[in-house]
């Protein structure tokens, strides 16, 4: 335990250390939320009302975790750090735990960040927002594993483009954040039905409202998601800890 | 004098080509020895192996009489390896990097601040402890390097290409390091530079094409050849083949 938390506390360290980390994990989820808003005061729309904007904008936070941790672990498997690591003590288990587990509050804060942020922006406080930011651990358990799974089979290079480009635009435009979905036609619908973002943004909305029915199924579909991600991300990390 | 390392028939295959053939050599404990060899002679795949980071394809070593083969979690806690490349966690300082070394070995918090102000003080790396990894020179990256891979206190230590890149002080103040090391572990050292075997260890092999071609202390090595010069020794047996 002791050493698995020694390689974490290095991972947290070398992500918040990071300033990117700061300025696109926490700083861009906030201006999205105040830029949205004052569109929202001048011409309101219904889709950015803080009680659906908010949910919306955390998930959508948490493609940047995904980012993060993706890099690091890729920049780490080209660097002698690990192969110096991979001669210590420490079990496969310890690196895996060591890079998924410091993720964990940066998602948490996050979610944080963004809902005492619409607070002061006049969203009402409910007990919801506490069982909201708690909820973001499912979806973040999706996002975390994909973390895992793009670092460990993609060079740095492809993380910046898989990740930094591909999942952003995907959980930005097929998450139903910023429009309805349906305005995109029905093959479009379908798609992103299939995929876990706009699952992920339900289930925060549902949650916020207090509507447990709501939020079951998509609670389901994001966890299925985030169960296979993390079972194929383990076993190819596992592959490239022995080709190391 | 007792055996630290003893290398049986090992051998490793990579699809066609064959990176170290039937591999046998014995350490002696205490000992600097230095294998060197041109490109793709196979000594870092062999140091590999010796550290159980990659498997073998047939044979064995005994570590302190530990099997590389079966028994590689024991093999690593006594163990420590400065690679080729400065490997050092970047954002992390010079006393974060010392405590995250104890911290993966299992140290308590005690224990990792005693052994980190021991190596900060014994590599003289008081004047930039807070500094991070990255921002350090060269020389001092390596130098850490090595403190972090002596913190766990190993029997036997691996120096993959200790001073390559380095410039001359750097690394005559790296040989220093070294030559204050020797007798207080075994160490073994793969280097591309003649001057750094003949000066440092007491022992060389001399590798070619996965195999061994010969063993000695430098002054045999230069005998077997009739050579003055130990680089023209080195030449002679790459060369020419096994002596």
């Amino acid at each position: 335990m002791r050493k698995m938390l020694s390689f974490a506390n290095r991972t947290m360290k070398e992500i918040l250390r990071d300033p990117l980390t700061m300025a696109f994990g926490l700083g861009f989820p906030v201006i999205l939320l105040l830029l949205l808003s004052l569109i929202q005061a001048n011409i309101p729309v219904d889709m950015f009302e803080l009680h659906r904007l908010t949910p919306g904008i955390t998930v959508f936070g948490l493609s940047f975790m995904t980012l993060f941790s993706a890099q690091l672990i890729s920049k780490d498997r080209n660097s002698s750090l690990l192969t110096r690591l991979y001669t210590t003590p420490l079990k496969a288990t310890d690196f895996i735990l060591g890079y998924l587990l410091p993720v964990i509050p940066l998602c948490i804060a996050q979610a944080v960040i963004c809902y005492v942020l619409s607070l002061i922006l006049g969203m009402q406080f409910s007990v919801n927002i506490i069982w909201a930011v708690l909820m973001i651990l499912i979806p973040s358990f999706f996002y975390i594993a994909l973390g895992l799974l793009c670092g460990s089979a993609m060079t740095e290079k492809q993380v910046g483009g898989i990740c930094g480009a591909l999942l952003t635009n995907l959980s930005a435009w097929l998450s139903g954040i910023w429009f309805d979905i349906d305005m995109l036609g029905k093959a479009v619908k379908s798609f992103a039905n299939a995929l876990p973002f706009i699952h992920a943004v339900e289930l925060e909305r549902a949650v916020l409202l207090g509507d447990s029915r709501a939020a079951f199924p998509h609670l389901i579909w994001v966890l299925a998601y985030g169960i296979v991600i993390m079972v194929i991300a383990v076993f190819v990390f596992l592959r490239q800890m022995k080709r190391q | 004098m007792k055996n630290a390392i003893e290398i049986r028939k090992l051998t490793k295959d990579y699809k066609d080509i064959r990176a170290v053939d039937n591999l046998d050599l014995e350490i002696r404990e205490g000992e600097l020895f230095a294998l060197l060899g041109v490109n793709g002679a196979g000594k870092t795949t062999t140091i590999k192996m010796l550290c159980c980071i990659t498997q073998p394809t047939s044979g064995d070593a005994l570590l302190n009489g530990k099997s590389i083969a079966s028994d590689a979690d024991e093999v690593k806690k006594i163990i420590a390896v400065s690679p080729q490349e400065t490997a050092v966690a970047p954002n992390l300082s010079v006393e974060e990097n010392l405590m995250l070394m104890c911290g993966v070995h299992g140290m308590d918090n005690r224990k990792s601040q005693e052994k980190t102000k021991e190596m900060i003080g014994e590599f003289k790396l008081d004047r930039i402890r807070g500094k991070k990894a990255s921002k350090l020179s060269g020389g001092w990256q390596r130098r850490l390097s090595i403190a972090m891979a002596l913190i766990s206190e190993p029997q036997i230590l691996f120096l993959d290409e200790p001073t390559l890149g380095l410039d001359v002080i750097a690394r005559s103040e790296l040989w220093d390091t070294i030559r204050e090391l020797k007798g207080r572990m075994t160490i073994i050292l793969t280097t591309h530079y003649m001057e750094e075997a003949e000066e440092l260890s007491d022992r060389i092999g001399v590798m070619r094409d996965g195999h061994l071609l010969a063993v000695g202390t430098a002054a045999e090595l230069k005998e077997k050849t009739g050579e003055e010069k130990f680089e023209n020794a080195f030449i002679k047996l790459v060369k020419g083949g096994a002596v």
